[in-house]
């Protein structure tokens, strides 16, 4: 009985706290010139380049809020299955697109990335071409080949014909490029924009174009999209040449 | 009903029957989602199998360096005093609240090639990232102070009375912490040691931080099942039960073992 | 018994505790027994951990014999003083037998195994605890077990005995055996012992210290301090009724014929004291039904306020009883009365 009362007078305390909160005349009331947010889930690798995208998207459409969801493209996948309110998804693969099947609209190919080798600015192993890789002493670190950048890797290893031995299989591309990074690691394998955009803490070494392997980056709007026709332009925005010119900028290739 | 006991207050079932629910909920929910069809199959797997044995070689190699840098910690902390010691106590259980990944940060900064001690380790021949080492020394950092409060607080509720009857029948203090006080406290010693144990063997974020992950040398089982979840969800759920099941059957025996002292 | 003779040493000790407000002298001389009474708080404790090693302070002199224990520039640690302790609690290792325990000291002094358990058999054969040698602590009594840790003190040879409360956690019947059985090892020892009940004292130690706030207010002889106390502790917990006369068929023969309680070593004929406290007295107008053994007739001399009790003083006796009592039987100075006190209240000791 003084239990429940309690939990009475606390749910009364909370909600007036709340009405108390939201008829303060200092607090401004929901903006009302700002009514269209649109929730976009994307790769981790396109956070720089969606970021600056977002905010010239929102200054083109007065009125507008893009919110961002960074995060490996299966996570994604996971959580938009189990109900997340996205309106528009980009994967940094073809694979992770297809499993949402015809929950995503008309998927659109905008970008590619390729694979690069990062290795510490002093370079302490010398690493100047791929067969470096393979030699003994130099300590690799790569994806593992369970995740996206860590298939590419294998791609790479088996088109060139080579067998290196990482001390490492990371589990996502952050973690690879931190390693080299704190100079644990004599080399890794990231992604060109991933050298991009840790600007002088790697210095990025190219891979012949020939055993390169290609990721190509798909972007729908969403079956269930608050706004679809705000989806679309955002989609139309990101493959438009505004937004190639952006990714360009990032290190993303055409598709 | 027996008689004499002071009755728990009826309303303290409520916060105790919530708190319950919240962990074994998600437990259950966890073992809800294993698909047990293949659990078998899911679980000795070659990597799984991998994953456990090294998780459980690191874990007691753990316990076993918690124990013998523990034990000292714990007998400084409890028996002496000295200016600075409430500073040195608070620092000793810092990793308790340090984010693992902070923890494999700062065990970067110290072991690492270009850290604190990675010249001297270089000189003179040890590699420790991306080594088995370095996987037991994240372990032994974060369960650490698991065995240092417990054995601390055990060390603190024996007293000194039995300390002082034995340097008054003539033990150097070697004799009375060897044949008194360490006997005395070997449950806690015990139960420390299975808490570092249990902490040892559920380490991930200083471990992928610090140590990398390579099949066999430093992917432990939770890493394992972190690696598994981008592929295959199932075999998460079926390694996270398995961790869970070694994780139960060494605090059932241990426990057992206790109360058979 | 022992194989070696007791060694005994007298203690020199200034226990100078400034943060106990602790400041007293004492010497003891070899094979002596000294109790210390006083109130809590007095000091009894500061000047047994002065002595032990378990306190230390700059400022405090122990020595024992000719070996100064500490000093300007000197400190031995406790465990190399061979200071014995005996508490309260018998604080027996729990994890080991009765055996090992008592063997601890011998093993701690370096002794082999099979010496130190020998040691310990002799030990415990003395202190009558030999069946329970293989036993754990946990499977003794409170008076086994204050045995055994006697047992235990004494087989580390210590030259000096120092007794915290030896007594006082045993109950009413396993105290009166461990008490005869310390009068008999302390008996040519250098002890210091801390304890509350006087008629403890006065079977236990040679002379008496009585410690307030961390002074000494008085030092003598036992049966002196306790009988005729001049401190105003001493004068509460003491005052006992002690007579004088000689052991005769079972019953002490002086002015008054008093029979009680015998303790080891009386002689047909020889010297002996009674000592029963005022509280053991019982007062009647006339003598009660049943002819009691220790009933007296006496004349009240003097009534005298003592807490919430009246002190009844009849010449060389004194009855502690409560103010209704008083005045129930009309007691006056001048008026008749009897003292009656049960044979089982009384000790009687050789001299």
């Amino acid at each position: 009985m003084s239990l429940r009362r309690l939990a009475a007078a606390t749910v009364v305390a909370l909600l007036g706290s709340g009405l108390a909160a939201c008829s303060d005349p200092s607090v401004p009331a929901v903006d009302d010139s700002h009514p269209k947010r649109l929730t976009v889930y994307a790769a981790s690798s396109l956070k720089p380049a969606f970021d600056q995208l977002g905010s010239t998207f929102e200054d083109a459409h007065p009125g507008t809020l893009v919110d961002f969801n960074y995060a490996g493209s299966s996570d994604l996948v996971a959580q938009i299955e189990q109900g997340a309110p996205a309106d528009v998804f980009a994967s940094a693969d073809t694979k992770n697109m297809e499993k949402l099947g015809a929950a995503a609209v008309d998927p659109a190919d905008f970008a590619t990335n390729t694979l690069e080798i990062a290795v510490p600015p002093d370079n302490p192993a010398h690493v100047t071409r791929l067969d470096d890789l393979a030699r003994p002493g130099v300590q690799l670190v790569t994806c593992a080949p369970q995740v996206p950048c860590g298939a590419a890797a294998a791609l790479v290893e088996a088109g060139a014909k080579l067998d290196w031995k990482p001390v490492s299989e990371e589990q996502s591309v952050a973690d690879v490029l931190g390693k080299v990074e704190s100079g644990e690691a004599d080399a890794g394998l990231v992604y060109v924009t991933d050298v991009k955009a840790a600007g002088d803490k790697v210095e990025g070494i190219e891979i012949p174009a020939a055993v390169n392997a290609t990721n190509t980056y798909p972007i729908a709007s969403l079956e269930g999209a608050k706004d679809a026709d705000l989806a679309a332009a955002w989609v139309a925005y990101v493959t438009g040449p505004a937004g190639q010119r952006v990714l360009r900028e990032y290190g993303f290739g055409r598709a | 009903m027996r008689a004499g006991e002071p009755a728990l207050p009826r309303w303290a079932w409520l916060p105790a029957a919530g708190g319950a629910v919240l962990v074994l909920l998600p437990l259950a929910a966890l073992v809800a989602e294993v698909p047990w069809r293949d659990f078998a199959g899911l679980v000795t797997s070659d990597s799984a199998r991998v994953a456990l044995g090294l998780s459980l070689r690191t874990a007691v190699a753990s316990t076993v360096l918690c124990v013998l840098l523990g034990t000292p910690m714990a007998l400084v902390l409890a028996r002496s005093s000295f200016r600075g010691l409430p500073l040195l106590r608070a620092a000793v259980l810092l990793p308790l609240v340090l984010p693992p990944v902070v923890a494999g940060i700062a065990l970067l900064a110290t072991f690492g090639r270009r850290g604190l001690l990675g010249h001297v380790l270089e000189v003179a021949g040890v590699q420790v990232a991306f080594s088995t080492l370095a996987v037991v020394l994240a372990q032994t950092f974060v369960a650490l102070p698991f065995l240092v409060t417990s054995l601390e607080g055990a060390l603190r509720t024996a007293g000194r009375r039995y300390e002082t009857v034995a340097a008054s029948l003539g033990a150097s203090p070697t004799r009375v912490l060897l044949r008194v006080t360490l006997p005395l406290v070997l449950p806690g010693l015990f139960s420390g040691a299975v808490l570092a144990f249990a902490r040892a063997l559920g380490e991930f974020g200083a471990t992928i931080t610090f140590a990398g992950s390579l099949q066999g040398v430093t992917r432990t089982l939770p890493l394992e099942i972190y690696l598994q979840r981008e592929v295959d969800p199932d075999a998460a759920v079926a390694l996270s039960v398995l961790l869970m099941a070694v994780a139960v059957v060494v605090i059932v025996v241990a426990r057992r073992d206790r109360s058979g002292l | 018994m022992t194989a070696r003779p007791v060694r005994s040493e007298a203690v020199l000790v200034e226990a100078n505790v400034a943060a106990r407000d602790v400041a007293l002298a004492l010497r003891i001389e070899p094979g002596e027994t000294v109790a210390l009474l006083g109130p809590n708080g007095s000091g009894k404790s500061t000047l047994l951990g002065v002595i032990a090693g378990t306190l230390r302070d700059d400022s405090s002199r122990v020595a024992v014999g000719e070996r100064a224990l500490t000093g300007a520039t000197t400190w031995v640690a406790p465990h190399e003083r061979g200071i014995g302790l005996l508490a309260q609690d018998p604080l027996l290792f729990p994890h080991l037998s009765v055996l090992a325990n008592v063997g601890f000291g011998p093993r701690s002094e370096g002794a082999r195994r099979a010496a130190a358990a020998e040691a310990a058999r002799t030990w415990l054969a003395r202190v009558g605890c030999t069946d329970l040698a293989a036993r754990k602590p946990a499977q003794l009594s409170g008076g086994q077990a204050q045995r055994v840790a006697l047992a235990r003190a004494l087989a580390a040879e210590p030259a000096v005995l120092l007794l915290d409360e030896p007594l006082a956690a045993l109950d009413v019947d396993t105290r009166p055996a461990m008490r005869q059985l310390l009068r008999e090892v302390l008996r040519d020892r250098t002890a210091v012992i801390a304890i509350h009940d006087v008629l403890d004292a006065l079977l236990l130690a040679d002379r008496v210290v009585v410690l307030e706030s961390g002074r000494v207010v008085e030092d003598g002889p036992t049966a002196e301090v306790l009988t005729r106390p001049r401190s105003a502790f001493a004068a509460r917990v003491a005052g006992l009724n002690l007579l004088a006369g000689r052991w005769a068929s079972g019953v002490l023969v002086g002015e008054r014929s008093v029979a009680g309680r015998s303790h080891d070593g009386l002689v047909e004929g020889g010297e002996a004291v009674a000592a029963f406290r005022p509280s053991a007295v019982s007062v009647y107008r006339r003598a009660p039904d049943g002819s009691p053994r220790n009933a007296w007739p006496v004349t009240v001399d003097a009534l005298e306020p003592q807490g919430d009790q009246v002190r009844v003083r009849a010449g060389d006796l004194s009855a502690l009883v409560t103010p209704q009592a008083v005045a129930e039987l009309d007691l006056a100075p001048g008026a008749p009365a009897v003292f009656v006190v049960k044979a089982a209240e009384v000790e009687l000791y050789p001299r």
